[in-house]
């Protein structure tokens, strides 16, 4: 399993140029992608804009959309977004997509809640065919364009992830909650004749440090899921917060049969990424 | 800490003393609206691993209990005029009074203020750091706030009622009775030296024929006391209380809220079917004591970790409850099963117990059913269920495994590829009894990509023939043929890229029932005419006739996954004004032509199966119950097994691939049907293959053993030495 880590692009205070430094750190320690999150209604960065400053910043590292909330963009647009990603940085994206789980990202755009799921089909149906021969490009690396997961836990979301994409990216979960997601996503890609395997994406949260850096990236957690209500409580409960806690929780994702795994910062001081750094060597 | 627990029943109560007994400083009050002695219900049941964690949260309590306890091992299913006993099952049952009555007893011990005949409003809880809604299933504390803790309910189908008898019962029991009204069954077991709970339960159709609706509890206790005269042996019925009510089966998002928090019955409930309310009551209580207790200042987070801790368990226990009260709602299906066969479908009904669970308990209990299975004396040595013989016309298959491998879209030009013949040689060598091919197309515009492998030339029949003789000789193995037409979902790329992507160049005129094309990309199909439709009656009769000349063991007919054939079963796709479009009979007519054709170019010896879309997993698509009459028809007609699929008609299906997802599919439409069923849809262990053959819920499974499994996860060629 390979792990990667997220940019602090939602954290307090990581939402600017803070992003660049943990983007050349990480791209010169031991994880494999730069992940990012979407929210349109929150003091955070846009995650295809925070992942090109990251591209250029970066070299080794692949970029993963977890996710982008595909139906408040129009098609041709988040297209050539992603073709421009992909260009800039030499074939790094991995394209996430899913509805999102807030409907006041949909209001503040002005996009019709109703009918999203029906329109992230469309999405992902569309995108191969703008991207084909550059026609929205720039051209990308790989014809068929940028890999591209699913995200979401409805049976029509994991329909819809083994129709028209690449694999499944998991929304967050102890370890028994992503082998539960695993095994609906391997479920449905035989039961749509895929050959092959879908790729298997996870994500955990992390803040490493004293007990204020460990309240903190609680009370962020706390406002982040504040939408979910009485939820956002287990969000924060289940941070990650010692290296033990880190290890056990790569293991589970590793044993669930995880593909890639990526670390979420809660807080955003930039040597977050030494630290789990620390922790992966001891592995 | 201040704790004002309302309710007194085995949750409150057993948090109540587990805090006073963990801290005597905290001053908790238990306020219960009845008398200390007036209580409903019997007997209450627990499991051993349930008593562990009593013995563990409270000595006292656990000693008390343990000494008034009934315990027994056995469960009997009397079914069809014969009794069959299951051993091992280590249940102990105590009485719901004595029980209250020895947790009031050990609060007052400890300095737990008990207040009786108290009801207490949701508007007026009482001033306290800690409220515990212990108030059961109809908490008027939650209902007070329903939009907080985002409560739902389901209301099951069937009717029972809680009754009493001085029988003392020496197993738990099942009795299963036929009458001119319908079906009942009871639920049975001891608890104290005298006296048996005796539930009676019965779907809502029944339950008003019988006029119950409309009884009083004289006149139920009397009707049910005829109608299980024999079982009762002159014992009586007794009643406290036990009107007829439905079962609710209650979830809640969130099971706190501020210094209010939910547990027991108030929280959640699981169909009284698997008997697990009072341990999951008391388990929630041991827990949130313990949560408490850790982060005594930090109330928000310890309410936090007490969900996290009991949800996902209660969720376990709430899903196996919904499969039990399933099997009861749908048991009249299982009429026709032999009782040893009946008895192993209801053990395992809830997939907590499987067949390995069930051998471990029951030895000899699971070596009967596997000689009753495959048909040798009892007491002789028999394999495992996935490991009979299976015989269907002339044709043995050596096992009941069935390996279908994903095609790779490799084909050239309809001829089967190399890599092709290995995947399924491949799949032959892992032991299976049959091996089922990728669709195989009766035309060219049948194929669903460029790569689809196909049967419209000699020269396919030519690469045919050396797949299956290589199969024949160097394997066990029969091959069956799946044949097929795409319909309105041909045309399209390798499915590397996704499904339903249409080519690029080179693609053809698709046709269909109607002209609805499969997504908004996809060409408009040609709604087939006449002349088409004799055309593809042809291409699948003269394929079917090159199938025998290869030497194929079994036929499939493909009539699923929106294909040409399924395109004319369902009414999402087919909107056709002749005689091949309208009602359920009309739209299975051309479907049936198609079954007929090859059915009469196949050889008499040899079997032939439909694989049939169960449901189109929309609303407005094709209903189980319709397809049930499908098979039947289908059965008249010659078909001998049905292999089960779901969905895929409509892209903008909803699925759902939860464990087994296709099983209570082919549960419904073997039984219902009374036909052969081949099932998939994520069966990944043996034992999961014997749990679901030995009950007969199918007689065939597609295995899918997960990645790494050393059987095949991949159909990666790797010689072995
Ligand atoms: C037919 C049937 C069979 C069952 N069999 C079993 C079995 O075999 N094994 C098993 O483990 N479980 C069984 N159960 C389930 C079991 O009865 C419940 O799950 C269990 O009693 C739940 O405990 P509780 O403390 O949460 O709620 P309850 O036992 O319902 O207690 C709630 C208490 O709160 C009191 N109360 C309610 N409102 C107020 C108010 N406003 N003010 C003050 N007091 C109030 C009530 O009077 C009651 O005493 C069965 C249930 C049914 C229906
Ligand atoms: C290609 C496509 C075609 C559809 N056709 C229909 C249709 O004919 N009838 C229908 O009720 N819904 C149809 N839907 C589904 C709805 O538009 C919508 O997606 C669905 O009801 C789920 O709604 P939700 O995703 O907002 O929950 C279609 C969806 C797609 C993607």
């Amino acid at each position: 399993m390979r792990v990667g880590i997220g940019l602090p692009s939602t954290v307090p205070g990581g939402a600017g140029r803070p992003s660049l430094e943990w983007a050349r750190r990480a791209d010169r320690g031991p994880f494999s992608s730069l992940g990012v999150l979407d929210r349109v209604v929150y003091e955070s960065l846009d995650p295809l804009l925070a992942l090109a400053a990251a591209a250029a910043v970066t070299s080794r590292v692949r970029l993963v959309t977890m996710v982008v909330v595909g139906p408040i963009r129009a098609t041709a647009v988040l297209a050539k977004q992603a073709a421009s990603l992909d260009a800039l940085s030499g074939g790094r994206l991995v394209l996430g997509l899913s509805i999102g789980a807030r409907l006041d990202d949909y209001d503040a755009p002005q996009i019709s809640r109703r009918g999203r799921g029906g329109r992230l089909s469309h999405q992902l149906l569309e995108l191969p065919e703008c991207w084909e021969r550059g026609r929205i490009g720039p051209g990308t690396t790989a014809s068929k364009g940028p890999e591209v997961l699913v995200g979401g836990l409805s049976g029509e979301s994991f329909a819809r992830m083994a129709r028209w994409s690449d694999g499944y990216v998991h929304g967050g979960g102890p370890p028994r909650a992503f082998a539960g997601a695993a095994s609906k996503a391997r479920a449905a890609w035989r039961d749509h004749g895929r050959p092959g395997r879908p790729q298997l994406w996870g994500q955990g949260y992390f803040a490493l440090g004293d007990q204020d850096t460990v309240e903190r990236g609680a009370a962020y957690l706390r406002d982040y899921y504040s939408f979910t209500g009485p939820f956002a409580e287990k969000v924060a409960a289940a941070n990650l917060t010692t290296p033990q806690a880190i290890i056990d929780f790569i293991r589970g994702y590793e044993d669930a049969g995880c593909d890639e795994l990526v670390l979420l910062p809660t807080v955003a001081e930039p040597d977050q990424v030494d630290r789990l750094a620390g922790v992966l060597a001891s592995l | 800490m201040r704790i004002a627990v309302i309710g007194g029943g085995p949750a409150g109560l057993y948090f109540g003393l587990l805090m006073r007994k963990a801290d005597p400083s905290h001053q908790v009050t238990v306020y219960e609206r009845n008398a200390p002695d007036a209580t409903f219900g019997w007997g209450v049941v627990f499991s051993e691993e349930t008593l562990g964690a009593l013995r563990d949260a409270d000595r006292v309590t656990f000693d008390a209990i343990t000494d008034s306890w009934a315990r027994w091992s056995a469960i009997d299913v009397k079914y069809g005029g014969e009794t069959i006993r299951s051993r091992g099952h280590v249940f102990s049952g105590t009485s719901r009074k004595g029980l209250l009555q020895i947790l009031q007893d050990r609060c007052r011990d400890v300095g737990v203020e008990l207040r009786f005949e108290v009801d207490v409003a949701p508007d007026a809880l009482p001033d306290a750091d800690l409220v515990v809604a212990a108030d059961g299933v109809n908490s008027a504390i939650r209902r007070a706030r329903p939009s907080v803790f985002g409560t739902r309910e389901h209301v099951h189908g069937t009717k029972y009622a809680w009754f009493g008898t001085d029988l003392v019962f020496k197993a738990f029991t099942f009795i299963f009775r036929e009458n001119e009204h319908g079906l009942f069954q009871v639920h049975a077991y001891p608890f104290d030296a005298r006296t048996s709970t005796f539930i009676v339960e019965c779907p809502e159709e029944v339950w008003q024929r019988a006029g119950l609706d409309l009884a009083g509890e004289e006149d139920s206790i009397r009707y049910c006391q005829q109608l299980f005269a024999e079982d009762l042996a002159g014992h009586s019925l007794l009643s406290n209380r036990s009107s007829w009510v439905s079962f609710v089966t209650l979830r809640n998002e969130s099971w706190h809220d501020g210094a209010v928090v939910l547990v027991g019955d108030a929280a959640h409930t699981a169909h009284f079917t698997i008997g697990s309310g009072t341990k999951l009551a008391m388990e929630d209580a041991i827990s949130l004591a313990e949560w408490l207790e850790r982060y005594p200042r930090e109330l928000e987070r310890a309410l936090t970790f007490y969900e996290l801790d009991r949800q996902p368990m209660v969720e376990r226990f709430q899903q196996a409850a919904l499969e039990s009260a399933a099997y009861f709602e749908n048991v009249r299906r299982y009429a026709g099963l032999e009782p040893i066969q009946f008895a192993s479908n209801l053990l395992t009904r809830s997939g907590r117990i499987t067949h390995l669970e069930l051998e471990r308990r029951d030895p000899p209990f699971v070596a009967a059913v596997d000689s009753w299975f495959a048909g040798r004396p009892e007491g002789s040595v028999a394999p495992p269920p996935h490991l009979v013989p299976l015989r269907s016309r002339g044709v043995t298959l050596g096992n009941r495994v069935v390996r279908w491998p994903t095609g790779e879209d490799d084909a050239k030009d309809g001829k089967p590829s190399a890599s092709l013949a290995i995947r399924l040689l491949d799949a032959a060598r892992s032991g299976a009894g049959l091996v089922l091919t990728e669709l195989v197309a009766v035309s060219p515009e049948g194929r669903i990509t460029p790569g689809t492998p196909g049967l419209w030339d000699d020269r396919h029949a030519q690469a045919w023939r050396e797949i299956v003789e290589r199969l024949h000789q160097e394997t066990d193995a029969r091959v069956a043929l799946l044949l097929g037409h795409s319909g309105r979902r041909g045309a399209t790329r390798p499915r590397r890229e996704g499904t339903d992507r249409p080519l690029r160049e080179g693609g053809w005129e698709l046709v269909s029932a109607s002209p609805i094309p499969y997504t908004e990309r996809s060409q408009i199909p040609k709604e087939l005419d006449e002349a088409g439709l004799s055309k593809v009656l042809d291409d699948f009769r003269r394929a079917a006739e090159r199938a025998e000349r290869v030497g194929f063991d079994v036929l499939e007919v493909h009539v699923g996954h929106g294909y040409l054939p399924a395109s004319f079963l369902s009414p999402l796709t087919n909107v056709r004004t002749d005689r091949y479009g309208g009602g359920p009979e009309e739209r299975l007519r051309f479907p049936l032509e198609v079954f007929d054709a090859v059915r009469a170019a196949w050889g008499k010896d040899r079997a032939v199966g439909v694989a049939l879309t169960a449901t189109d997993w929309t609303s407005q698509g094709t209903l189980p119950q319709e397809a049930v009459a499908t098979v039947r028809t289908l059965k008249e007609r010659g078909c001998d097994y049905v292999h089960i699929l779901a969905g895929h008609t409509v892209p903008w299906d909803r699925p759902e691939y939860g464990r087994l997802y296709l099983v209570p599919h082919s549960d419904r439409i073997r039984n219902e049907a009374g036909i052969a069923t081949l099932v998939g849809g994520n069966v990944t262990t043996s034992d999961e293959m014997n749990t679901i053959l030995a009950a007969g819920r199918a007689d065939l499974c597609v295995f899918d053993p997960p990645p790494g499994d050393p059987r095949g996860g991949s159909f990666v060629y790797a010689p072995s030495s």
